[in-house]
């Protein structure tokens, strides 16, 4: 099998199955469409860890492959292709290895569900949209793939069409996304107005020689192209990757089922931004403005969404929210040109928050659908496999150390420390109280759903739909299908932050694809002091984060465990701050009051004046009127007479001939 | 001595005759088919006086495939009356409106 057939079918297969499982689902049925996406998903994953493999031990150099030529238009290649370095390479594993373990868990978790067929289809359309997006070589298949993820993440979100909330959520999270690919879009068509290219390595090659060109865009100020380009490129980011203030979406698409949040809101979509600012790197490099502001948004993403999180009732959208808080430290790596450890806690935190959505989610099967915390506890013992795969997730998401979350995270935030760029010292107290804050969520969760006292009552005749808090079985244990996606997603959890540190991070693996300047290079200056994965454990002992997170986490135990009442007399103590986080900062009533409920009006002022008046009023039915009226007089002229009409001839003939001879 | 203007004032005679016919009958549609008749008689009066005077016969010649298309047209124009009256039992041409908008 040549290379190119390779690549060809890591992204074909999850197409051909999503085909088959969408277009023939009553033929397949529902075991045949999870067995034919799970076997496509499943192909690509050996594949990519081929490829993979290729890279360690045969030195497979970069690929940069054009596939088809979609059309040239006035000079203007637009193609399908592949480029094929390591940064390409350990997203399409990452990306397949959770793909493929959240369809084996949709088997559980969507058994009853009517659209199950419909759920495995779009799933494996995600899937290919997502690597058509990481495999580019050009722009236009980005942003092809960037909206193809979209789409999918919105027929995902509100996959129950049934419930009102879940349609508002699909269709909020489209349009926020819309705002961002709006930014995208403009920086795309500038890359092209500045390059005439839309391949990344003609870009990139090219990219040196704008520096110092100007634009006016507002009268009076210049700016760089190059920071206009990074900037507009960057809100795109902003969208998919939902950062402040563009975060709105993320915490309402929980409304879709649970392995989508998993797969498409924690692991994979929503780091598309992310990757997107790593690929770009080279054009980033050259803007100190643009990754400033990068990092300034990161920062406030990263603070202050943790601090939501924390008053949260519902179970997934505390994950949510850390999904948001983690995003931030992802971006504030970036701004900081740590592009590596950015990726670096992708691939991280793409193992262990994937492995908590799926906890959240086995423990909401166990408990018929019930995601508010207030009605779990003691779930410990019911479900011991969840609660140890939990514990792992957390241990990893808080940076214990040796689990991989520890790595990621503390490369972030000495990497943010030995920046010097704008904004930097800023961005590094956010990152370093964000992990109090991570901490205290993350066991908060974990106390008030797995430890304690039940919450909840057994009641086996409370009927089909029982209030908040009862349950007609007691809970138990997932299926197999659920728990081993569980367990398989708990080792890399665990271990791959301690295998992958030396090479991925500082051992230049993603320099390939990955250009940083050498005064930038913070990433190279944390390298300096790193002795092996053990001696960074060993050292952070004696490190502020270390501490911090003890911090959160003896706050959390003897607030949720120890004393659980304690909980509520700080809330009391506390109304405005409770309430003011309780309300996510009011972001959402600013944009219904600013912006929601404006445009709301002007369409209905448009649809009610210009739409049903004047189009529908006076165009469309105005003319079909007008034409009833006249007829209805003109109808009036014919009698139906032979001779009357016979008269109108003859009149009309004498009329014509006299007119003949007159004229002569 | 008669002359062209004798022949045309007979032909326009008959003409407005047929004409008024069809005009003023409202009861028969075979009347109004015997109008038709005459009309085409009236013209062929002129056919066959300007032939005469102008001394060709081509207008003669005319006159035959009109009087030829004339039978055939009142063979046609009867049956369709018969079937007519089948279908209505009358030939009253004042009820005759359904053509009416």
């Amino acid at each position: 099998m040549s290379l190119k057939t390779i690549l060809l079918l890591i992204p074909l297969l999850p197409l051909a199955a999503a085909a088959v499982a969408g277009l023939l689902r009553n033929q397949v049925g529902r075991a045949g469409s999870h067995w034919v996406t799970i076997l496509g998903v499943a192909v690509s994953f050996f594949l990519s860890v081929y490829l993979l493999y290729l890279q360690i031990f045969q030195g497979l150099e970069t690929q940069n492959l054009s596939v088809y030529t979609w059309m040239i238009s006035d000079g203007i290649r637009f193609e399908v292709g592949f480029l094929i370095d390591h940064l390409t390479v350990l997203m399409m594993t990452v990306v397949t290895f959770v793909s493929l373990m959240v369809h084996i868990y949709t088997i559980g978790y969507m058994a009853e569900d009517p659209g199950y067929q419909r759920f495995f289809s779009y799933i494996a359309l995600f899937t290919f949209s997502m690597l058509m997006l990481v495999m580019a070589n050009n722009f236009m298949q980005l942003f092809f793939g960037w909206e193809a993820v979209g789409l999918v993440s919105y027929l995902l979100i509100g996959f129950w069409f049934k419930r009102e909330s879940a349609i508002s959520a699909g269709l909020k999270a489209f349009l926020v996304n819309r705002v961002g690919d709006f930014g995208f879009l403009l920086g795309i068509a500038a890359v092209l107005y500045c390059f005439g290219t839309l391949d990344y390595l003609e870009v990139f090659g090219k990219a040196s020689g704008i520096t110092g060109q100007t634009v006016t865009i507002v009268a009076g100020f210049q700016w760089q192209w190059i920071t206009v380009i990074c900037v507009c490129l960057f809100i795109g980011a902003m969208g998919k990757s939902a950062q402040a203030p563009l975060h709105v979406w993320l915490p309402d698409s929980m409304e879709g089922p649970t392995p989508i949040s998993a797969l498409i809101h924690a692991a994979t979509m929503v780091t598309a931004g992310i990757f997107m600012v790593a690929r770009m790197s080279p054009l980033f490099e050259l803007s100190d403005a643009a990754l400033s502001f990068v990092m300034l948004i990161g920062a406030l993403t990263a603070f202050s969404m943790g601090l939501v999180g924390i008053v949260q009732n519902d179970i997934k959208r505390v994950i949510a929210y850390s999904t948001l808080s983690q995003l931030g430290y992802m971006t504030v790596a970036l701004g900081a040109s740590a592009y590596s450890a950015a990726i670096f806690h992708l691939m991280t935190h793409a193992f262990f928050k994937a492995l908590l959505f799926l906890g959240a989610g086995s423990v909401i099967i166990a408990l018929h659908h019930q995601q508010d915390m207030r009605f779990m506890g003691g779930l410990r013992k019911q479900m011991p496999i969840t609660w140890l795969t939990a514990w792992v997730g957390t241990l990893a998401l808080i940076g214990f150390p040796f689990m991989s979350g520890f790595y990621s995270k503390d490369a972030i935030i000495e990497a943010v420390h030995e920046s010097s760029r704008f904004g930097s010292h800023i961005a590094y107290w956010a990152v370093l109280l964000g992990v109090v804050i991570t901490a205290f969520y993350s066991f908060r969760l974990l106390y008030l759903a797995y430890h304690g006292e039940p919450r909840y009552r057994v009641d086996i005749g409370a009927g089909d739909h029982p209030p908040n808090g009862v349950l007609q079985h007691a809970p138990h244990e997932s299926p197999l299908v659920v728990t081993i996606p569980l367990i398989l997603l708990a080792i890399p959890s665990i271990a791959i932050g301690y295998i992958t540190i030396g090479p991925v991070l500082f051992g230049g693996w993603l320099s390939d694809a990955i250009q940083v300047l050498p005064q930038n290079d913070t990433v190279a200056a944390v390298g300096e002091h790193f002795q092996g994965p053990v001696a960074m454990a060993a050292h952070s002992l004696g490190t502020a984060p270390f501490w911090l997170m003890i911090t959160g986490f003896v706050l959390a135990t003897f607030i949720y465990l120890v004393r659980p009442r304690l909980a509520e007399q700080l809330q009391q103590k506390m109304p405005g701050l409770h309430r003011v986080l309780e309300n996510k900062f009011y972001v959402d009533e600013l944009y219904q009051t600013a912006i929601v409920r404006r445009v709301l009006n002007i369409g209905n002022e448009l649809w009610k004046k210009a739409d049903a008046g004047l189009i529908d009023g006076v165009l469309v039915n105005g003319s079909a009127r007008l034409m009833g009226t006249l007829s209805a007089r003109v109808r009036l002229w014919q009698s139906g007479y032979l001779y009357q009409y016979a008269f109108v001839m003859i009149v009309g003939l004498i009329g014509m001939v006299g007119f003949w001879v007159m004229l002569k | 001595m008669l002359t062209l203007t004798h022949f045309l004032t007979l032909g326009t005679i008959l003409f407005s005759l047929s004409l008024t016919g069809i005009f003023l009958n409202r009861k028969n549609v075979i009347i109004l088919l015997m109008c038709i008749e005459l009309m085409l008689l009236a013209v062929n009066m002129n056919f066959i006086a300007f032939s005469r005077f102008m001394g060709n016969m081509d207008g003669q010649v005319f006159v035959f495939f009109i009087l030829t298309v004339a039978a055939a047209e009142a063979a046609i124009g009867l049956a369709i009356l018969v079937v007519l009256f089948r279908n209505r039992q009358t030939i009253n041409v004042s009820e005759m409106d359904d053509l009416k908008g």
